[in-house]
């Protein structure tokens, strides 16, 4: 038998194997993935399901609201801040108008500052509605969406209600309310303080304690209480991190002081956190809507500011005062005294703000809008960053990015 | 409650004439500094002790061409929520030299709504990280907010005015 | 139970036991019954595709049930919103992505036109990228517009000669677009 020669078992050094490379993957996320709700792009850099970098690309729908308001009489400019904030456009809209009247100093009525109320806070509803069942949508969760849709739809037969239109409501002048809220009008609301609680409830029920739900959102985007000042959060994301910033108790405006509430703060900054902010600021709304319901003033629900607001048709055909004022305020031919003001309201997301400064003539010289989502949008890589792209979709939904206020 | 008079004070003790232009429109506090002193200016309102103006609520740019050698302006609002204090606080700059240092040093926020200024009327922000177009395509050659060009897109061939009668 | 209703039936010749139609008219009718849309939501009109494919006005009714988000299996591509110059190329890049028969959907006056917004940074129309099949006016159009429209391609879908596509005139209007 032949000897076998054994060879030597060839085992290769550590310093001969091909070193591994670690390969980062690049993922597009956006600008027309349907998990961004609105149009952004993220460039993640992933390394397996972790994000490393991201990058970000806005701009898909700029607008250029502010080249446009320099060219508009100050009524027209109802029609941008409409398209704003687009889940929320009261709030927008009855910002600018407390802006304007801030420079002409006009003092609102108390009822027409009562259906303000009312009016923004229902918006504010209808807002974190969509954000929050849309977080729901992004866990997997269709079915809380369907609920809350339907009762967003009877908010937006509220608006129809009191301006005929379902999305961009024109509702507000300068100087007040188009128009008093009908009887119809007031019935819907009670009809809708009546029935909402209970599909709340029932969305609360099918979310808030939904060990699913739980899961995907503690400890997920969160952001410290330090970094997100710094990022310049407002509105539910700065509160969920911790901070009780509201513009509607800092500094109360459309007589927000005369109403009771809380604000609701989270701890930690996390989507969690935020989705619950989110559903108190909810609860609490709909408590202020009841008491400025409850507590409607009687009386004009405009101020008598012939120069801006509209007089009634009825004067206009017999009046030749009124019929100058019209013409006037139509064709835009009102100078308005020159001045710089800023105003913020508390928006669906946070501080919005308009900057303006006036020159005395018949368009706002220089107006800017302090967009919240497009401020606190840019702490989104950070947020992200080390979580798995499931996660930065929930971060992304529950920051509530509104491309049209992004972009503006 | 802090008053306007007494941040005013406390400025122009430590800035001197580097501070300027004090105004109160609509009950807020209202000054205009150089572009050397802007950042000490809201470095030291950010980290005073008993102030605490640390949020950068807005930044944005204005143009004045009829103001020569001032053609351009950067407004800053900063806010405190301890004191409920509002202050803005501007900046005029030249055409011929359009830099201002950045704020991004100071808060994170200032990186977007400085980009947003930049795209919007070409102020160049030294030191800042990332300088480019945020809202625009890239390829656009002129900064379209400054009141030279026009707002309307020039490609628009049924806005006749026969059609409308005029 | 409630009475169903099912789709009529298209022209032919029917017998015991069989049923003689053309292809075009079979196939049409299933195409227009099964349109899965590509919702291609900006801003304002997205909104309101939501309310539509809610509940309230449930857009499954008429077919669309799978809102397909892949370009590749979509047949309509419903554009809703503004489209900026910076988002022109991207709607181009979905379009060119779908496959055969599709059909277009420009939702709301800025998609149809540009709108309110004639300046600098909007596309004034998505007609000026892509040919387009229907336009749904208003500002944003409301839920039963949107169903309106939607109902209108169906139409079209069903009234289609499955040769169109292989026309010169058709192969013309592509090329006025650039498109191979």
């Amino acid at each position: 038998m032949a000897e076998i020669e054994l060879l030597p078992h060839n085992v290769p050094s550590q310093a001969e194997l091909p070193e591994l490379v670690e390969e980062l993957t690049t993922l597009n996320l956006g600008p027309t993935h349907p998990a961004t709700h609105g149009i952004f792009q993220n460039i993640l850099k992933m390394d397996g399901e972790k994000i490393v970098s991201g990058e970000q690309t806005i701009g898909y729908i700029h607008r250029a609201f502010e080249k446009i308001a320099e060219r508009r009489p100050f009524y027209q400019i109802t029609t941008l801040t409409d398209r704003m904030n687009y889940c929320s456009s009261p709030i927008n809209n009855f910002g600018w108008h407390m802006t304007v009247e801030k420079l002409l100093q006009i003092e609102v009525p108390k009822r027409a500052q009562y259906i303000r109320v009312i009016m923004m806070e229902l918006a504010r509803i209808s807002d974190h509605l969509i954000c929050n069942s849309i977080l729901g949508v992004d866990t997997g969760a269709f079915s809380g969406f369907l609920y809350v849709m339907q009762k967003r739809e009877d908010i937006y037969e509220i608006y129809e209600e009191v301006c005929g239109a379902r999305l961009t409501t024109n509702m507000g002048r300068i100087g007040g309310m188009e128009r008093d809220l009908s009887t119809t009008a007031i019935r819907k609301i009670r009809d809708f303080i009546k029935t909402f609680p209970p599909v709340l409830q029932e969305f609360e029920k099918l979310m808030s304690r939904n060990r699913i739900f739980m899961d995907r959102t503690i400890n997920v985007g969160g952001i410290s209480l330090e970094r997100a000042l710094s990022y310049g959060f407002t509105g539910p994301n700065l509160r969920a991190a911790g901070l009780d910033y509201d513009v509607r108790v800092m500094n109360p405006y459309s007589s927000y002081e005369d109403f009771d509430f809380s604000i609701p703060i989270g701890q930690s900054g996390d989507t969690f956190d935020r989705y619950n902010v989110r559903i108190e600021e909810m609860w609490q709304s709909l408590k202020i809507v009841e008491q400025a319901l409850n507590n409607l003033p009687e009386g004009p629900y405009y101020a008598d500011a012939p120069e801006y607001y509209l007089p009634p048709k009825k004067e206009v055909y017999n009046n030749m005062e009124a019929l100058i004022y019209h013409f006037k305020i139509v064709m835009g031919e009102i100078d308005a005294p020159a001045g710089e003001v800023y105003h913020a309201v508390e928006g669906g997301n946070g501080e919005l703000g308009f900057y303006l400064i006036s020159d005395g003539g018949r368009a706002p010289y220089r107006l800017h809008f302090r967009r919240p989502s497009f401020i606190y949008y840019q702490a989104y890589p950070e947020m992200c960053k080390g979580s798995t792209l499931s996660d930065a979709i929930l971060t992304m939904s529950s920051l509530n990015v509104i491309a049209g206020e992004l972009d503006a | 409650m802090l008053s306007n008079q007494e941040v005013a004070e406390e400025l122009l003790g430590k800035y001197g004439d580097q501070v300027f232009d004090f105004e109160e429109p609509y009950g807020l506090l209202t000054l205009s500094t150089t572009r050397e002193n802007i950042i000490p200016v809201l470095e030291f309102l950010r980290d005073h002790k008993s102030y605490q103006v640390n949020f950068l609520t807005d930044l944005t740019g204005v143009q004045y061409p009829e103001n020569k050698g001032k053609e351009f302006m950067v407004v800053y609002h900063m806010h405190s929520f301890i004191h409920n204090f509002r202050i803005r606080i501007k900046v005029s700059i030249p055409e011929a030299d359009i830099h201002i240092p950045t704020a991004t040093g100071l808060f994170a926020s200032a990186n977007w709504m400085e980009r947003e200024t930049y795209d919007f009327y070409g102020i160049l922000f030294d030191g800042h990280p990332n300088l480019i177009r945020i809202l625009n395509i890239e390829e656009m050659d002129y900064f379209p907010m400054r009141k030279e060009y026009p707002l309307e897109d020039a490609t628009r061939e049924d806005k006749i005015d026969a059609l409308f009668g005029r | 139970m409630k009475e169903v209703t099912i789709a009529e039936a298209p022209q032919g010749h029917s017998g015991a036991g069989f049923f003689a139609t053309s292809f075009d008219e079979a196939i049409g009718l299933a195409r227009s019954y099964s349109l899965w849309p590509l919702p291609f939501a900006t801003s304002c009109c997205g909104i309101e595709f939501m309310a539509t494919m809610g509940a309230h006005y449930d857009i499954s009714r008429f077919g669309s049930e799978r809102p397909s988000f892949s370009p590749r299996q979509a047949d309509l591509l419903m554009v809703m919103g503004t489209i900026a110059k910076k988002m022109a190329p991207v709607v181009k890049q979905v379009y060119l992505q779908m496959a055969e028969p599709r059909w277009v959907l420009a939702v709301g006056a800025c998609a149809s036109s540009g709108g309110i917004f004639d300046t600098y940074s909007v596309l004034q129309g998505i007609d000026r990228i892509i040919p387009v099949d229907c336009y749904v006016p208003g500002c944003p159009p409301r839920p039963e517009q949107i169903i309106d429209g939607l109902m209108h391609i169906q139409y079209l879908a069903q009234n289609e000669k499955l040769r169109r596509r292989n026309t010169d005139e058709y192969q013309h209007l592509l090329a006025s677009y650039n498109i191979q």
